[in-house]
């Protein structure tokens, strides 16, 4: 021990003041840290991860080792590390919709290479990535909804009816033209990004969003009935026994679609029996 | 100014003694390997010539063994996520040459920060500036164990978020961004404010490093320490000068190795020794007292 | 007016009083109308969309001499405000980057030279170089014609134009060619787009353009797609056959092509055939209509007569071809009369089971669609466009499709009858209104007639025996004849021909860089074509001049000029014209020729042609509108008179003082006050549909019908059966190419291709194909490879996803893309009969890069 210092109260004195500066500084270090590192949790709308990556961020952050080896196996130079300018988490990979979309390679070769499982190994077939979801978040300045012929980001899609379909309807305004509307479809949209880079106007109508942010959920209390009935193939509870009504001669009442069903049979002639009677109905009849 | 501290003829003895060549053999050769290795990284990119493919975090040697920075692993591991068994591999061979090299052998040979903190503290010596704010070398352990815990607590790679030492081997790599300006603030800060303080004062990644190479293999001894003339220019380089001490100055029964897991086997006290007391060799020069208890390195010394 | 105008101050000065007052939530009164002033000094006017054959209207916004906006208009009756993603990128289409501003000509140390690069020149210099090379030219000629005939004429200058040109443009082209250097070597681009359907209404109706309109797309309740994907290449048109779909009760539609498209979506009845069995299908479903007694006998007895076209026609390859060789009536068609029992059992062998074997398309199909037409109730509009046109057997489909129609007796009524879209927007127009073929005259008139020329003779005050009577070179010809060099001054002028003409590589370059040639390439933009010329003359575009189209309903529209055309561009008709000038008419007819015209001697043939005392009728006169907008006119400036209203007032006169009728337009200053007219238009009136008593003036009371395009008011009947095409995929080229358009971009891609957001949404042409074909060939979606034929290859991105979806065997690539030119595959087998290009059929292979 050392034999040339002061006191043993000196030194012990000493070591408080190490340990408290040394506990002090850990504190401040770890909550800016942590402050931050909250903040680099939120990323910015507009960048999404490249396919297989966690939709929870904080796991996806947790996983990727920020080695790049996903972006080099880009083909299409799709992918790219942020910097700390990008306001994405330092070093994480990913890629910007309008700029340059994901190509969805057959391979996934950015999947492939990622050493750490941070982009999900088991993902092997492109349509199942779900990096973002379409959203044709603005039907006011999308021309398809004026009516034009556009339909540029059904045009592009991938997954073509799958993840985007058109809808037709008639144009009222012009009274002989159809409008032709692109719906996105979040149960095969891959997120890929190609609407959005191919949308032509000056800021994209469609536009890719992160899940959280693009889907709404269905209170867990409730559930669509016809749906349910869909999925289960039948009625969830028993069947009814047949139904029974009062009815005139000739009608018939349909329980499950229409209603009632009326006679429509053309009679012989306009007129009715008894002569008296329409004559007392006047004319304004 | 008139130049007469020694710290400004440093080396000077041992170019005359041994030629400039001699007198700087350590520090060319590490230099080759640092930008050899900057080279192998950007061969890819630039020439298509795929060697290596990654930065230094995560690579893929000849596209089939993977090479992963045991720091990084190790976060990734107390973040709580379960990881590819590519990376496990990748970290366990990095670690295994580590820990036969001498563990910041990472710092003083691979790390392309050392670079910029080697030419600012030869501007320092140049221009015979004074420290003017003493850190704590034990910063580096706070800094390590916060990282570790907010790994841990957090669940995300917190340090990666600013660790200029990965963002700068990744930018060099991938392309700049603006990581240069953080490579030039610490260059001011080693130059001006603070000797060595990066890497002696702050970087965790180093301090990680000393751990593995805590054993290792390879090292510098001053197995001729009888030949010093206490000129003092092994400890005016050496970018963690207390670790000199106990091997050069120890009692004959004290093994003249430098034992401790911060040196970085930079070479820097080899060349500037004009009386050659340095070389670089193993461990186990004198066998019997290469046991750590006798390694008094960790003691904290005041410059 | 002025109460409008407000200075620049002014404006900076109410804006920052909007933005404060907007920043402190306060609206300040008649703040919004001040503000609004700027947007009104925008001028709009009226004009058409510059590209397909639709015809939609547009308003176009100019400012400070430039156009800034474009509005679909909403008044106009075609497409009522809408408009396809390219009308939306009108604006855009005048400012790409590299507009060419300056005549450049290939020189070495300052003089012209074909293996030289380009250089700016003037104008004078450009003309001066380019006519002494025609002068070269038509002295020769003018040596290898002496003592000749009329009609036996031969020319080693010509031209290549276009269905996109002005009405004005393609008439002086004409005039200066078929009159001036006295060749017929004048053909449009529309010979590789609308050649066979004119050939089929020349043969079947005796008059060009279809009977119907666009109205029928309400009043029908079936509409049957026969190769074309309008979904795609007639976006708007698309959408009210779409709206009717929707709207109407048991309304239908079929769809027949070769691969699955755009158009299929929306398809009731979708089928993929075997490239070229539509012949046997159609036939097929006339046989059905026979044998089911389906036929309407009245209609038959009252308006039809039955023939059969000459077979084994060959494929309008060159003659030493190997096919053309075997074949026994090569490019015959004269049609000789039958009986209805003799057309009965010449389709007789069609049945279901032949259709469905050759077709390959399921029974049930084939039998749905033979139903719909056999129908009496049902209305039928059948539409088509490339699949039939671009076609070795392109007129003998497009007659037996009127044979059906004929059959049943459902044509020329509100809904009822078969309709051939056009491509470009005055494909009909120009091309073939105007007669810009080599073998046409205005108004439906030939040049093979020798009446028919001493009425053109005889409107243009030229001496008789001016026009040739030989039928000029036609497209393909024209690019074979230039290598080998038959063809030797030449000028492409609004086309893109070297993009667009089949197998470029053994026939279109080698005839352009024939070292005998001398190329002119008039464009707005640097196209491959005029990468290929010698002389390259800046054109001014769309509203940059005076124009007027006529679209795929006879509905033509005139556009006045909304700005001046960048740098020293120049409109084609003020080059035609201003060219006309470097000749005198000693240099271009022989001695006695002029002889028979002592008056012209010394004159220039701008003089004889132009200046000729009825052209220039209409003085120099500021163009307004009614609004009080006044307009340029770039050509009125130059010549000094009203040369687009001279022009137009000529060509009128080919539609009232022959013997043909029913092609009439209305006066000139009429269409400048309207959204176009459908022709005839008699009295002010239009027409909707021809040849029906009610609906066109020349149809008699009591006549139910008349086809009076033929002499007995007959239509006809052509029996034509199938016969296999020139190429098919064999054990090395095993699969079909199909060529085509896509929504996004334009022809040649020339103007949409330099719109950036156009471009962003289909950058460069990929090579669609069924997955299972890529896999066999070791082949994933993105990955490049090669479409290979005999002639050629290029390099591709696989797509086995998207829009189109050929089946096992086929693959499609569209053109717009200059780099990656699919006409170096493409095979330049014609129609024989309208020698118009195959560009959907022909037999390559793809191969991994």
């Amino acid at each position: 021990m050392s034999i040339a210092g002061g006191t043993t109260l000196q030194q012990r004195r000493r070591f408080l003041e190490n340990i408290s500066r040394a506990a002090g500084g850990l504190a401040l270090f770890s909550m800016g840290l942590g402050v931050y590192s909250r903040q680099a949790q939120s990323l910015p709308a507009e960048a999404l991860r490249p396919p297989g990556a966690s939709i929870n961020e904080t796991e996806f952050q947790s996983a990727c080792v920020r080695c790049g080896l996903c972006v080099r196996d880009c083909p299409y130079d799709t992918l790219k590390l942020a910097t700390l300018v990008d306001s994405v988490a330092l070093g994480t990979p990913y890629f910007e919709a309008r700029k340059v979309p994901c190509e969805m390679c057959e391979d996934i070769p950015c999947v492939k290479a990622c050493p750490t499982g941070a982009l999900d190994h088991t993902l092997t077939n492109i349509d199942d990535a779900r990096m973002g979801l379409a959203v044709l978040v603005d039907q006011e300045t999308c021309i398809a909804f004026q009516g034009l012929r556009c339909e540029v980001c059904f045009n592009v899609c991938p997954l073509q009816h799958k993840a985007i379909s058109l809808d037709r309807s008639h144009n009222a305004r012009t009274g002989k033209h159809a409008l032709i509307i692109p719906v996105v479809h979040s149960d095969a949209c891959t997120g890929c990004g190609k609407c959005e880079r191919a949308c032509i106007l000056e800021e994209a109508a469609i536009k890719i969003m992160p899940l959280k942010l693009a889907k709404g959920q269905l209170g867990q209390h409730y559930r669509l009935g016809w749906k349910e009935k869909e999925k289960a193939g039948g009625s969830l509870v028993t069947p009814d026994i047949e139904h029974k009504y009062n009815l005139p001669e000739g009608e018939t009442y349909d329980y499950a679609g229409e209603g009632l069903k009326q006679n429509k049979a053309m009679p012989d002639t306009p007129f009715g029996k008894s002569a008296l009677e329409r004559l007392n109905q006047g004319l304004q009849k | 100014m008139k130049l007469t501290d020694t710290t400004n003829t440093t080396g000077m003895d041992a170019e005359r003694e041994k030629g400039w060549w001699l007198a700087h053999k350590w520090l060319l050769l590490r230099r080759i390997v640092q930008f050899s290795i900057i080279a192998l990284f950007l061969l890819g990119p630039l020439a298509g010539i795929w060697i290596i493919k990654g930065n230094m975090s995560s690579s893929l040697l000849l596209e089939s063994v993977p090479l992963s920075d045991p720091f990084v692993f190790l976060q990734t591991v107390l973040t709580g996520v379960s990881v590819q068994q590519t990376v496990l591999m990748g970290a366990i061979i990095i670690f295994v040459f580590y820990f036969l090299v001498g563990g910041r052998v990472y710092c003083g040979w691979v790390c392309p920060i050392n670079i910029v903190t080697d030419a600012a503290d030869w501007l320092r010596r140049k221009l015979n500036l004074k420290s003017k704010v003493a850190l704590s070398r034990n910063n580096r352990s706070i800094i390590l164990l916060a990282i570790l815990c907010l790994s841990v607590f957090t669940g995300m790679l917190v340090w990666e978020l600013i660790n200029p030492v990965t963002m700068f081997q990744r930018e060099l790599v991938f392309g700049m961004g603006i990581s240069w300006l953080l490579l030039l603030s610490i260059f001011f800060l080693d130059a001006f404010i603070s000797r060595r303080a990066w890497c002696g004062h702050l970087c965790p990644m180093g301090k990680f490093y000393s751990y593995i190479g805590k054993y290792s293999l390879i090292r510098v001894n001053a197995a001729q320490r009888d030949r010093c003339n206490d000129c003092m220019d092994c400890y005016t380089v050496c970018p963690e000068p207390q670790v000199i001490k106990p091997a050069l100055k120890g009692s004959a029964d004290q093994s003249p190795v430098i034992l401790s897991g911060e040196c970085t086997n930079c070479g820097q006290c080899i060349d500037v020794c004009a009386k050659d007391v340095f070389s670089l060799g193993h461990r186990f020069i004198n066998p019997e007292l290469h046991n750590s208890k006798s390694d008094t390195s960790q003691r904290e010394v005041s410059l | 007016m002025s109460q409008h105008k407000m200075t620049r101050r002014d404006f900076v000065k109410t804006n920052a009083i909007a933005a404060t007052a907007t920043a402190a939530g306060i609206t300040i009164p008649g703040m919004k109308e001040v503000l609004a002033s700027s947007e009104e000094k925008i001028r709009w006017d009226k004009a058409p969309c510059r590209f397909c054959g639709t015809g939609c209207s547009v308003l176009v916004g100019t400012q400070n001499g430039k156009i800034v906006a474009t509005q679909g208009d909403p008044d106009a009756p075609v497409n009522r405000g809408l408009n396809c993603i390219k009308g939306y990128f009108l604006s855009k289409i005048m400012y790409g980057k590299d507009r060419l501003t300056k005549p450049l000509l290939r020189k070495t140390n300052g003089k012209y030279d074909k293996n030289g690069e380009f250089e700016e020149v003037s104008w004078d210099e450009a003309f001066d170089v380019m006519a002494e090379k025609w002068k070269t030219a038509l002295k020769k000629d003018m040596e290898a014609n002496k003592g000749k005939p009329a009609d036996q004429l031969t020319s080693t200058v010509g031209m290549f134009g276009s269905g996109q040109w002005t009405v004005f443009e393609g008439y002086a082209a004409s005039k200066l060619y078929k009159a001036g250097f006295r060749s017929n070597h004048i053909d449009p681009n529309a010979r590789h787009c609308m050649a066979s359907a004119v050939g089929a209404f020349i043969r079947g109706f005796g008059s060009d353009e279809p009977m119907g309109c666009y109205d029928d797309m309400e009043h029908a309740d079936a509409f049957v797609l026969w190769g074309s994907n309008m979904a795609e290449m007639h976006p708007i048109l698309w959408t009210r056959i779409t709206d009717t779909r929707l709207t109407k009760e048991g309304s239908e539609v079929h769809v027949l092509s070769t691969f699955e498209h755009r158009s299929f979506d929306l398809a009731d009845n979708g089928m993929v055939f075997t490239p070229q069995s539509d012949l046997a299908i159609l036939n097929y479903i006339a046989n059905y209509i026979i044998q089911n007694k389906a036929y309407n006998k009245d209609f038959l007895e009252k308006h039809v007569n039955f023939t059969k076209t000459p077979t084994d026609i060959g494929y309008g390859l060159r003659p030493e071809h190997e096919l053309e060789k075997k074949a026994k009536n090569a490019a015959k068609g004269k049609l000789s009369k039958i009986s209805f029992e003799e057309y009965a059992k010449s389709v007789e062998s069609y049945t279901l089971d032949y259709a469905h074997e050759m077709s390959g398309v399921p029974k049930e199909k084939l039998e749905r669609l033979a139903k719909l037409y056999a129908d009496p109730d049902r209305k039928i509009m059948s539409l088509w466009t490339m699949g039939f046109n671009q076609h070795t057997r392109g007129v003998w489909v497009n007659g037996l499709m009127y044979n059906v129609h004929l059959l049943t007796g459902k044509i020329s009524q509100p809904g009822n009858g078969p309709f051939s879209l056009t491509g470009q927007p005055s494909a009909c127009g120009t091309a073939r209104e105007v007669g810009t073929f080599a073998h046409r005259l205005p108004a439906d008139y030939v040049v093979k007639k020798k009446s028919h020329r001493d009425l053109a003779e005889k409107i243009w005050k030229l001496p008789e025996g001016t026009v040739p009577g030989k039928v000029g070179y036609h497209a393909v010809l024209q690019n074979r004849m230039l290598k080998d060099g038959k063809l030797n001054a030449y000028w492409v002028m609004c086309n893109n021909n070297m993009q667009a003409a089949a197998n470029m590589n053994e026939e279109g370059l080698p005839g352009y860089r024939n070292p005998d040639n001398f190329i002119v390439v008039s464009d707005p933009y640097p196209t491959v074509t005029a990468m290929a010329a010698d002389l390259i003359l800046p054109t001014a575009m769309w509203t940059e001049k005076e124009g007027a189209y006529g679209n795929a309903e006879r509905r033509t529209q005139f556009w006045r000029q909304q700005v001046n055309a960048p740098g020293e561009a120049k409109s084609d008709l003020w080059q035609l014209m201003e060219f006309s000038k470097r000749f005198k008419v000693e240099e271009v007819w022989p001695a006695d020729l002029i002889a028979k015209a002592p008056q012209y001697k010394g004159k220039t043939l701008f003089d004889v042609l132009y200046k000729n005392g009825f052209v220039d009728q209409f003085e120099k006169q500021q163009v307004t509108d009614d609004r009080g907008n006044q307009y340029a006119n770039d050509e009125m400036e130059a010549f000094g008179f009203y040369p687009q209203k001279g022009l137009f007032e000529e060509y009128r006169r080919f539609q009232f003082e022959g013997p043909k009728r029913g092609h009439e337009l209305a006066d000139f200053d009429t269409y400048h006050k309207t959204r176009g007219l459908r022709w005839p238009v008699i009295d002010g009136k239009e027409t909707l549909w021809r040849y029906a008593e009610g609906y066109d003036p020349f149809v008699g009371k009591g006549d139910g019908f008349k086809f009076y395009g033929k002499k007995d008011g007959k239509a006809n009947i052509i029996t034509a059966p199938y016969e296999a095409p020139p190429e098919s995929p064999d054990a090395e080229y095993d699969l079909w190419l199909s060529t085509g358009r896509v929504l996004e971009h334009w022809h040649s891609g020339t103007m949409t291709r330099r719109v950036p957001e156009l471009y962003r949404a289909f950058p460069d042409a990929v090579i669609f194909m069924h997955p299972d074909d890529a896999k066999k060939r070791g082949l994933r979606r993105g990955m490049s490879a090669k479409v290979v034929s005999r002639r050629g290859e290029i390099e591709a991105m696989i797509e086995t996803r998207g829009r189109n979806r050929p089946p096992e065997g086929l693959v499609f690539v569209p053109w717009f893309d200059a780099g990656r030119l699919i006409n170096k595959v493409t095979l330049d087998a014609t129609d024989p009969l309208s020698k118009e290009t195959d560009f959907k059929k022909c037999a390559v292979k793809i191969v991994k890069v």
